[in-house]
């Protein structure tokens, strides 16, 4: 199959675009019709990318499965995958049919839930595959309006408030970098992401009213870019959208969010970022490395005072992320390769705590802690995989988390070890939020007279998680398949880089001995 | 000679001959009763122009010694003013008749305004682009202001009247200087003044006045003022016509005179032009956040995006021109669109245009509700729909041409623009229930130029219909 990447990115499309013609009605027929439409769409996304999984060559560090084609603007179609993409587009597909099983009771209009929903995997999907600039900025860009409309149609209570911070400050954060990409257009006259990835940003220092920028075109493009990622990661101080966005969305959106849009940003920093600014990056990583270590501390010190679950988690993700862009920047093999495995390991662990979450809000429609307590004593299974993802959102060693957060942590370690100091502090803060917050829910007495008849999970319930839990311990015991997948072709990333700069410095020396 | 001059201008004489015919008969017969006629007639009468122009136009043809020139340029900006003419003529037909506006010198009135912008477009000399001006807007300023019995509608066809006829006289006077220090008022004679890119004294100074003027036609900040009353005073067939046709006609002069007459002194001009833009850019993003009523908000959005336009304008290139003509014709197919929608809303029969009147209009019309919010996120320029494809070029154009901060602006002012069409998006879906929900039925026209808008621009994200290579070609024409 030639086009086997469109296919799989288009084919949610495509099932939405027969939601919308199609279906017609808002009985309950209809509506089973499109939740049924919707899984089975994802469902068959995910077997389809499966193929791509199989033809995929690890050893092989550049595109593979290129597809191509003219568009307007000297603008291509391009779409391709590599070591650091591919597991994205894996984890895209596989987490997808969960997320529609999960919103299986939803009652208002479900139509245009599912279409939704089946839109923003092929947004999602296209994010991960495009291999040019603008092609890329559009799928980017574009999932923020099924996200919108998400958040705002079956959000909860404030979701007006949410949903309109969640699109401007995203929307504000990648207009830059839409700029950024028009002047790398004028730079390199091409917008191919595989050939801008061997173009040489000028890196030669300039001044821009009066201020000197070290590293020049290169610094400012890296900003540029920095804006919209970091947003969208999101890293502290611009992490504040993500508490209100996850708050009010509802549990489905929430997963979709946590476990796959905040994955773009940690993507677009290892596909722009540092391979084609890789002095800009060095200038500025510093700054980057200590505005994740405060975010790993701060964050995990705000979720340790929220009353709302949904709030702790988000904050628990911003952390998680910290550990992320640490990772990145780190700049070596063990610190991008922690980074990758804990964005990935991220997705299934965040999923599974927001489908937790939900679990228990269906039956009582409250996210407050002190709403709940002593759940072990009728929800037992439920108290089971609870504390099997507390522990690794903890990063307790046999799960996934464990490896991305000592991977990442081993890479700081050899740049800069107060970093690693700082945030290791963080893991054990981790614990104490994610421990308390067990605690406060599941363990006890059973005393509060409306959870006297909350029931166990049920078996659609149990369904959803059991794909979670297996890949959770199974990548936590048996690192081996992500690692080799994304191995090589961050050698070659860490090798390009750290070959730029040298490049980067030496013409410096030449310059500075003239 | 004169034939062949003849042959040139042939399109616009079978219009305006046309039109005063019509004008004749009707009066001396049925009057109001062939308006519903005339209309049609007058609709397809420009689809069938603008078909021959596309079919026919070869090459660049100049007609009465330079007083008139018919390039690619003219003729992509001809058919772009022909087409959305008809199409909100048509739409206008069923509003109209409802309430009792539709006279037989409406279509006629848009005909004669639509000959002047031909003139316009087309115009090689200050006085042929003086002619085409006036006769657009004395049409203009008639309809603005067809609604006799409405206190609303006259005050917003005096108002455009008087500030129109300011905005003239700051056109003549600049005419007049550049007549007088450059000895000629034919473009290519200008332009052979400015030697090595340098103006003398007295022609910038007519070149600044001209610029007002224009500006004033395309409602740029600071000459906007007029825009927002006249919007919401004017019965909204008209309005719909003033946010599309004559704006393609002012801002395809406004680089006609730019590039043909001062063309040698880029430099001169594309900084007030980048002025203009990015005033224009913001001030239309800030001032439609607090507008309840739908009509002055989108002339507030019209005053936002031509300041997109002008930033293609202000590059002073080929591929600027080329931006601001695909810019045009997006902005013109989602004005098309938007307003039919616009012209649909209604309470017992009554026009509403309140925004809150929009509460959860989803839950009652789904499918108007989806074409609605794809035109507003193509409004605000999201992508992967095709306003965003209008803003990068004219981005790309401006960052080329050395105005990185324009484009810059020009990103800071679209997320705040982005929320006052999101407020829509966020009544028609997130809203409350009303008990007073607007009347359910529009008619068959309006339907379909919604719905075909709507899919324009979804559809439009694969090549966008081809007209980037027509308007490459076109502005090749004007720009050498």
């Amino acid at each position: 199959m030639d086009n086997l990447l469109s296919i799989v990115t288009f084919l949610p499309a495509l099932a939405a675009l027969i939601l919308l013609v199609f279906l017609r009605g808002d009985d309950d027929a209809a509506n089973r019709n499109a939740k049924w439409l919707a899984l089975i769409a994802t469902s068959a996304t995910f077997l389809i990318s499966l193929f791509i999984l199989a033809q995929f060559d690890a050893q092989n560090t550049g595109f593979q499965m290129v597809e191509q084609g003219e568009w307007l603007l000297g603008l291509q179609y391009k779409m391709g995958v590599d070591g650091i993409s591919v597991l994205f587009v894996m984890l895209t597909t596989f987490m997808m049919p969960l997320v529609i099983a999960a919103s299986w009771d939803v009652s208002h209009r479900v139509k245009e839930y599912m279409i939704a929903f089946l839109l923003l995997e092929t947004l999602m999907l296209g994010v991960f595959m495009a291999l040019d600039l603008v092609l890329f900025y559009l799928f980017f860009e574009a999932g923020l309006i099924p996200m919108f409309l998400i958040i705002g149609i079956w959000g909860g209570k404030n979701r007006i408030y949410a949903s309109f911070k969640f699109f401007l400050y995203t929307f504000l954060g990648s207009v830059l970098m839409l700029v950024a990409m028009v002047g790398m257009f004028a730079d390199a006259g091409t917008t191919d992401i595989e050939q801008l990835l061997v173009h040489q940003f000028g890196s030669e220092t300039f001044s821009v009213l009066g201020v000197q920028i070290v590293g020049g075109l290169q610094t400012l493009l890296f900003l540029a870019f920095f804006a919209s990622f970091a947003v969208k990661m999101p890293m502290w101080p611009v992490h504040t959208w993500l508490p209100d966005a996850h708050v009010q969305a509802p549990t489905a959106g929430s997963v979709v969010l946590a476990a796959i849009l905040l994955k773009m940003g940690g993507y677009g920093f290892l596909r722009f970022s540092l391979p084609m600014f890789p002095v800009g990056a060095d200038v500025l990583t510093p700054l980057v490395l200590w505005m994740s270590a405060i975010a790993i501390v701060y964050t995990s010190l705000v979720a340790l005072v929220q009353e709302d679950m949904k709030k702790l988690i988000a904050y628990s993700s911003v952390a998680h992320m910290g550990y992320v862009t640490m990772g990145i920047f780190a700049g070596n093999q063990q610190g991008i390769d922690g980074a990758i495995f804990q964005m990935i390991s991220h997705g299934f662990i965040s999923g599974a705590l927001f489908l937790c979450v939900g679990v228990i809000y269906d039956r009582m429609h409250t996210r407050d802690i002190d709403a709940y307590g002593g759940l072990v004593n009728r929800m037992p299974a439920y108290a089971l995989i609870f504390m099997l993802f507390t522990m690794a959102n903890v990063g307790l060693p046999g799960t996934s988390g464990f490896i991305g957060e000592f991977l990442t942590l081993m890479g700081i370690f050899q740049v800069n070890t107060w970093i690693a100091a700082v945030a290791t502090s963080g893991v054990i803060l981790s614990a104490a939020y994610a421990l308390w917050l067990y605690r406060r829910v599941v363990m006890g007495d059973l005393i509060k007279e409306s959870l006297k008849t909350i029931t166990d999970m049920t078996r659609r319930e149990r369904a959803i998680f059991a794909p979670l839990v297996i890949a959770t311990i199974l990548f936590g015991v048996y690192p081996a398949p992500i690692l080799d997948t994304i191995g090589p072709s961050v050698e070659a990333l860490v090798s390009n880089y750290q070959t730029a700069l040298a490049a980067a410095e030496s013409a410096t020396q030449v310059a500075v001995n003239h | 000679m004169l034939s062949a001059d003849l042959g040139i201008i042939l399109p616009e004489i079978i219009l305006a001959i046309y039109a005063m015919l019509a004008l004749l008969g009707a009066v001396y017969t049925v009057k109001d009763g062939a308006a519903s006629l005339l209309v049609w007639v007058t609709s397809g009468l420009f689809l069938a122009i603008a078909v021959w122009i596309g079919l026919n136009g070869t090459g660049i043809n100049i007609a009465f010694n330079g007083m008139f020139v018919d390039d690619g340029f003219a003729r992509f900006a001809k058919i772009v003013i022909l087409v959305s003419a008809a199409a909100v003529l048509l739409m206008s037909e069923a509003y109209m008749t409802r309430r009792g506006l539709l006279r037989f010198e409406y279509p006629l009135l848009i005909a004669l305004a639509v000959v002047g912008m031909m003139m316009m477009v087309s115009a090689g000399d200050l006085m042929a682009l003086y002619m085409g001006l006036e006769l657009q807007s004395l049409a203009l300023y008639v309809v603005a202001s067809l609604r006799r019995d409405s206190l609303k509608s006259t005050e917003a066809g005096l108002k455009y009247f008087v500030l129109g006829a300011l905005s003239s006289g700051l056109l003549l006077y600049g005419a007049s200087l550049v007549y007088g220090y450059a000895g000629t008022t034919l473009f290519s004679g200008i332009i052979q003044t400015a030697v090595h890119g340098d103006l003398s004294l007295g022609l910038l100074f007519g070149l600044v006045f001209l610029i007002s003027g224009l500006a004033f036609k395309v409602s740029a900040v600071p000459f906007h003022m007029w825009t927002p009353d006249v919007y919401e005073g004017s019965p909204t067939p008209v309005t719909a016509f003033f946010a599309t046709a004559p704006k393609v006609a002012a801002m395809a002069l406004f680089a006609r005179v730019m590039h043909d007459a001062f063309g040698a002194a880029v430099s001169d001009w594309s900084q007030v032009i980048a002025l203009l833009s990015v005033l224009s850019m913001f001030l239309g993003a800030i001032a439609a956040i607090g507008q309840t009523d739908i009509k002055r908000l989108m002339a507030f959005s019209s005053i936002a995006h031509m300041g997109y336009a002008l930033m293609g304008l202000a590059a002073g290139t080929a591929f600027g021109v080329q931006a601001m003509l695909i810019y045009m014709a997006i902005y013109v197919t989602m004005n098309v669109g938007t307003f039919a929608f616009i012209l649909s809303m209604h309470r017992d029969g009554q026009p509403v245009s309140n925004i809150a009147a929009l509460n959860m209009y989803s839950k009652r019309e789904p499918g108007k509700a989806l074409a609605m919010l794809v035109l507003l996120f193509s409004l605000a320029g999201v992508p992967p729909l095709v306003g965003f494809f209008g803003k990068l070029y004219v981005l790309r154009a401006a960052y080329e041409a050395g105005l990185a901060w324009l484009a810059i602006a020009g990103v800071i002012a679209s997320v705040i623009g982005a929320f006052y069409y999101l407020r829509i998006v966020f009544y028609m879906y997130f809203g409350e229930e009303r008990d007073d929900p607007l009347d359910k039925s529009g008619s068959p026209v309006l339907w379909g130029m919604l719905m075909a808008s709507a899919v324009i621009m979804v559809v439009g994200v694969v090549n966008l219909f081809g007209i980037e290579g027509a308007a490459a070609a076109a502005a090749a024409t004007l720009v050498n």
